[in-house]
């Protein structure tokens, strides 16, 4: 890592990526070599994955110990949550949120997108498109991950063949626009001998599109956050009731969409009351615009009741004041969704109650077909559900914004997150 | 700043953590800030002053005491809590070993490192904490790794790893009950390397230990150890001056010293790049097997 300059280093852009997959599809080995060639991986790691993999009896070493860090993974040789995972090169910081890939861990991989930029969907070039395939691609889909990266692997085992390269190709465009996939790109490696994952591949000379590693080093993320339709969650009162600060009132938060400015006329909801920002606070010194997702503090001009849950828009773009809102649903827990159940939500800061008015359709996440068998939502279901809170929230629709477009559905009883919804 | 609006991997990270901190403080009762003196927990210290600035900390500290510390570490924590004006709870481990709540462990491998849990676990009870935050972080250990922001603990205070609550967005769950608390970690996403890079941005002062000093040290193990009182030599182990920091802090019995002569933030930044060990790498603790930190936390370590 010596070619890291300490200066340059200090002000890198940070990619957030999430893979899915099963050990079968080279997942493991793509994650080992890219943190490998990084030098991410380090002695002590190594010699500790060795020696695991060793003691289990395996010819090779076992990449998946890395990863695997709970021991009840290790002895059963699965994945069953999200691990996180970093590395770094001289231009970006990533971080990974890597994922079981089979129909069982549906949720992990929901999660695991809920934070990306960007998706890696391994395709195996002998397989082609697969079940699999599309069921991680729906999810990369319905979670709106800005960005896709197709890697088609093991191209050592079809001889490298461009047609093969492209027959998959061509599935694949055929498929993603039957899920509204937008922005995706196609890279040929193999994850077992190196090509084209940090080094350009001398096999397929037909090739002349980026490795795995700068295909991700070079992603536009800056149109990843909503810089259009100002939000701004308020999450906490500062009041320091200090001799020097004694009328100080700060309202801070994370800024969820749009741009801010001191003397900008914001409404606040949802009171909607009219005020101006006098001053957009941070320890560092005053700034002069903020934008997600910036954490910082406003000071108003008038002096009037907001507290937490309140949010602070503008008034030629103010988001959904609704009490009844329609979403795409992933249920996670293993106790089945309550049909006219109540549960409790937070979406962005705020806290309400909710019941489930009724469950349109749920989606087969393998053949995207829309079931309509009742009202069955079960560990893993995705469905198209509407329901009702007791106030109302302050949404868009989350293809608009995944800040205010998303909301978490908490069990009354056990405190545990249940189901995640995404406004449609 | 720039003018395409793309934030750097700190400031992303900065806001992230004062994201999560704030949440912390609006969402639970009595929150409180585990402070060890280490780099982690010294920034974490500073993002929480950010966060609340001109504020003070909506909250205390909360420094969990083996009697076994680096004399540079107690200096700067007093220093720093009056710099602050922050309130500072000392939980002793000595104290529980005189209430007879646990036994110190006997012979040259002994270490008050495990007994620290029971220690932190009847002070959070004590004090009725709800909340409390660390500098964990999830690139410091494979166990670590699939560790929630907001990580529930049921009323042993026990981590149930294979019965998380899942976590998307940044929408945090503290939902609990009574008796029940939660372990926060603010910089999660954070790496070893961004902390030194954040520690040479912001210009944070850190205790003298993580700079290049003298020192008596022994060698046990390959690991390199701190001369004190409590620490005896086995057989074939002797004292020797060495050129040495810290790259790590814990309580002297298990903190691995590394030999270096790297005497500012750029040097030590120009040492770790260069480095093939992690820091965790000369913990004694996390030799003891391979679940060794899975099952701590299991218990209620930090």
């Amino acid at each position: 890592m010596s070619e890291f300059s300490t200066n340059g280093y200090l002000d890198m852009e940070l990619l957030r990526f999430t893979t899915a997959g099963s050990v079968d599809d080279g997942k493991s080995t793509l994650i080992g070599r890219l943190l490998y060639d990084s030098k991410s991986i380090f002695e002590d790691q190594l010699e500790a994955v060795k020696r695991a993999s060793i003691r289990r009896g395996n010819e090779h070493i076992d990449l998946a110990l890395l990863t695997d860090g709970l021991r009840a993974e290790r002895e059963q040789g699965i994945t069953i949550d999200v691990a996180y995972r970093y590395f770094a090169t001289p231009k970006r910081k990533f971080i990974i949120a890597d994922t079981p890939g089979h129909i069982q861990y549906t949720r992990n991989m929901v999660t695991g997108a809920s934070t990306a930029n960007a998706a890696i969907i391994l395709i195996d070039a002998r397989n082609g498109l697969t079940e699999q395939t599309r069921r991680h691609s729906y999810i990369a889909s319905l979670l709106r991950i800005p960005h896709v990266i197709i890697c088609i692997n093991k191209m050592d085992l079809m001889d490298f063949s461009e047609q093969r390269f492209n027959e998959i190709k061509a599935d694949f465009i055929d498929f993603a626009g039957v899920i509204q996939l937008v922005d995706y790109t196609f890279v040929p490696i193999s994850a077992l001998l190196g090509d084209n994952v940090v080094d350009a591949s001398v096999n397929m000379p037909w090739y002349d599109g980026g490795t795995l590693r700068h295909v991700l080093e070079t992603l536009e993320i800056g149109n990843d956050n909503n810089l259009v339709d100002p939000r701004f969650p308020v999450q906490y009162v500062i009041r320091p009731l200090s001799d020097e600060f004694h009328d100080y009132r700060g309202y801070a938060g994370r800024v969820a969409g749009g741009i801010f400015k001191p003397g900008d006329e914001v409404v606040v909801l949802p009171s909607m009351l009219k005020t101006r920002i006098k001053s957009i606070d941070r320890y560092n010194g005053p700034c002069e615009e903020a934008w997600a997702p910036m954490s910082v503090t406003f000071t108003l001009d008038d002096d009037i009741d907001i507290s937490r849950g309140d949010m602070l828009a503008k008034a030629d773009n103010l988001p959904i004041a609704t009490q009844d809102v329609d979403m795409m649903m992933c249920w996670m827990s293993e106790q089945p969704m309550q049909l006219n159940g109540k549960y409790a939500i937070k979406h962005t800061t705020r806290d309400v109650r909710c019941v489930i008015k009724s469950v349109n359709y749920k989606v087969n996440v393998s053949t995207l077909e829309h079931i309509h068998d009742g009202s069955n939502v079960g560990l893993n279901d995705i469905a198209s559900v509407s329901i009702r809170t007791t106030k109302p929230l302050f949404v868009d629709s989350y293809s608009k914004n995944r800040r205010t477009g998303s909301l978490i559905i908490i069990d009354e009883a056990t405190n545990r997150t249940v189901g995640v919804g995404m406004v449609l | 700043m720039t003018k395409n609006r793309i934030l750097s991997h700190l400031d992303e990270l900065e806001y992230e953590s004062i994201y999560v901190i704030r949440e912390v403080a609006a969402q639970f009762e009595r929150p409180v800030l585990l402070f060890s003196g280490g780099k982690d927990s010294i920034i974490m210290t500073h993002l929480a002053m950010k966060a609340f600035w001109p504020a003070k900390l909506p909250f205390p500290l909360l420094h969990i005491d083996t009697g076994h510390n680096f004399i540079e570490t107690m200096v700067y924590r007093d220093n720093m809590v009056k710099k602050l004006g922050a309130s500072l709870i000392v939980g002793s481990v000595q104290e529980s070993i005189n209430n007879g709540r646990v036994v110190e462990e006997r012979g040259p491998m002994a270490s008050r490192n495990l007994l620290q849990t029971t220690t932190l676990l009847d002070t959070l009870e004590k004090y009725k904490f709800d909340a409390a935050m660390g500098g964990g972080r999830r690139d410091e250990e494979k166990a670590r790794a699939k560790e929630r922001f907001f990580s529930h603990r049921d009323e042993f205070g026990q981590w149930d790893p294979k019965n998380q609550r899942p976590e998307l967005w940044n929408i945090f769950n503290g939902r609990k009950n009574q008796g029940e608390h939660f372990r926060v970690f603010p910089i999660s996403n954070w790496t070893e390397m961004d902390v030194w890079q954040y520690i040479l941005k912001e210009n944070i002062e850190l205790p003298e230990i993580y700079f290049t000093h003298q020192r008596e040290v022994f060698n046990r193990d390959g690991v390199w150890l701190a001369k004190a009182p409590f620490m005896t030599l086995k057989d074939g182990e002797t004292f020797e001056v060495k050129t040495v920091r810290c790259r790590t802090i814990g309580d002297i019995s298990c903190t691995g010293l590394t030999l270096s002569e790297a005497n500012s933030l750029e040097e030590i930044i120009a040492e770790i790049a260069a480095t093939r060990v992690t820091e965790r790498g000369g913990r004694a603790d996390d030799m003891r097997s391979e679940a060794a930190m899975e099952d701590r936390k299991k218990e209620g370590y930090f």
